[in-house]
């Protein structure tokens, strides 16, 4: 009776993608913020070399974690307000593929201005960002911030100060999250020894994995009335 | 299903109860609705219309009390009643921008509807709530009647075996009222079972086979329209509502 998950899951993500593309809403309201951050952080932050390097990766945190908090009250406020939320809670899909469908529609937006960001900061840093390496690991910080986001996201939405409550919420709960992502990028930017960073992906890799189940099994209660 | 699914009657509704908290909204609430009904549902505001609509189409849970529909019941059941059901709300429940027929075939989608049988569903949809010549145009474009009437093409996308509308005529210029006043005759008379929440009494007179008025969550008058007018329902209303609150 239940419509396929994958095909309801994707059938919400092209949706996604579509109203997008159409409005740029989200890409250009989180675009224009990262690069407005990354300028001001440009202009105070004029170290020397190793500074820089050592002080990159957490503007390029700082600057994906605000995007993202964007992106994920837009996207979640979009199907508020029009009560679209509604009219995909009557339709006969597992209430998971609504997570789903949003979490890659928020992974998509906000690896988008996560990888617009790199070149960019390469030139005005003068420092590499372009490696798989750090691409892996933006990948991966974006992932679980986006998971956890779109859970979080969904429960503050349906509150009256929204755009304030989601930080307050989030910040504690992705700072494992943060910590690992910044220290691993961190690491690799600073040419530091291999165990130094490996240990920093395998717990980001873990953090991820635990965030996308726990999620997983959440949702259900949260979107509930 | 139960096994008792046959005998059942479309809509059943047994010692329904919902509060939110310690304040009861519904009370002991028993209702039941036959296939090919037209049922106008009145009340002031807070009798708990809207609750009980919520209720039918899943999105809220029974604090006490069954119900079933189509001989599933809610909410164990409650993706076989959600493929029975279509909403209409006083909100379009639509993506402004995505044109008439994305929208429409995004919930075709959801419905797990085939890919030709949802095109062809579709177009006859559009064309059947006068949407025919602006499928393409971005739902933003849309005059609220069109709006209500491409949402009404959605709710019906799945041929549920209900309707339920949420106060449908909200925001509608007497124009678009009429036109969603020929829709709802149409779509009764194709033999479509409707629920329909509603403060417009002429209207209720007019399309709805029965009438059920709630009152501080519980059914203060439930009977059929045969020849009821206007005026007639609205004393009945007005007798009913006071009485509910005198009782208070």
């Amino acid at each position: 009776m239940k419509t396929p998950f994958f095909k309801a899951v994707l059938s919400i993500v092209r949706k996604d993608l579509r109203t997008e593309l159409r409005s740029r809403e989200l890409i250009s309201s989180m675009g224009l913020f990262a690069l407005l951050s990354i300028l001001v952080f440009s202009f105070a932050l004029e170290l020397d070399r190793i500074a820089r390097q050592e002080a990159i990766s957490g503007v390029l945190w700082v600057t994906v974690v605000f995007a993202s908090f964007l992106g994920l009250n837009r996207s979640l406020a979009m199907e508020r307000d029009q009560g679209n939320l509604d009219a995909m809670l009557i339709a006969p899909i597992a209430r998971t593929t609504i997570f789903f469908g949003k979490l890659v529609g928020n992974f998509l937006f906000t690896i988008t201005v996560g990888l617009l960001l790199l070149p960019i900061m390469t030139v005005l840093y003068n420092v590499s960002l372009v490696q798989p390496l750090v691409l892996a690991v933006l990948f991966m910080g974006t992932f679980g911030f986006t998971t956890v986001g779109t859970l979080l996201a969904t429960m503050t939405v349906q509150t009256r100060a929204r755009e304030n409550l989601l930080p307050i919420v989030m910040m504690p709960l992705a700072l494992p999250l943060l910590l690992a992502a910044v220290k691993a990028s961190t690491n690799l930017l600073t040419d530091s020894a291999t165990e130094d960073w490996v240990a920093w992906v395998q717990i980001l890799a873990m953090v991820d994995v635990v965030y996308l189940v726990m999620c997983y099994l959440l949702f259900e209660y949260v979107i509930e009335e | 299903m139960t096994e008792t699914s046959t005998t059942r009657s479309l809509v059943e509704i047994r010692s329904l109860v919902k509060a939110f908290g310690v304040l009861p909204v519904l009370r002991q609430l028993d209702l039941t609705i036959e296939k090919g009904e037209f049922v106008a549902l009145l009340g002031p505001n807070g009798s708990g219309k809207s609750t009980l609509i919520r209720l039918l189409s899943g999105l809220s849970k029974p604090t006490a009390g069954t119900i079933h529909i189509g001989g599933w019941e809610l909410p164990q059941e409650a993706a076989a009643v959600r493929a029975q059901i279509g909403l209409v709300s006083h909100r379009p429940l639509l993506y402004e921008n995505l044109s008439a027929r994305e929208n429409l075939v995004f919930f075709s989608r959801l419905y797990n509807l085939p890919k030709d049988a949802a095109n062809a569903r579709i177009d006859d949809l559009l064309v059947r709530v006068g949407l025919g010549r602006r499928t393409g145009d971005m739902v933003r474009t849309f005059s609220r009647g069109m709006q209500q009437r491409l949402s009404i093409a959605r709710a019906l996308l799945h041929s549920p075996a209900v309707l339920l509308f949420d106060e449908p005529y909200t925001g509608l210029d007497q124009d678009a009222a009429a036109i969603l006043d020929d829709l709802l005759t149409d779509t009764h008379a194709a033999g479509q079972t409707i629920i329909m929440v509603t403060h417009q009494l002429n209207q209720a007179a007019k399309l709805a086979s029965r009438v059920v008025i709630l009152s501080r969550g519980k059914i203060g008058y439930d009977a059929p329209t045969n020849g009821l007018d206007t005026l007639q329902l609205a004393s009945i209303y007005t007798q009913t509502t006071s009485m509910a609150t005198a009782k208070q």
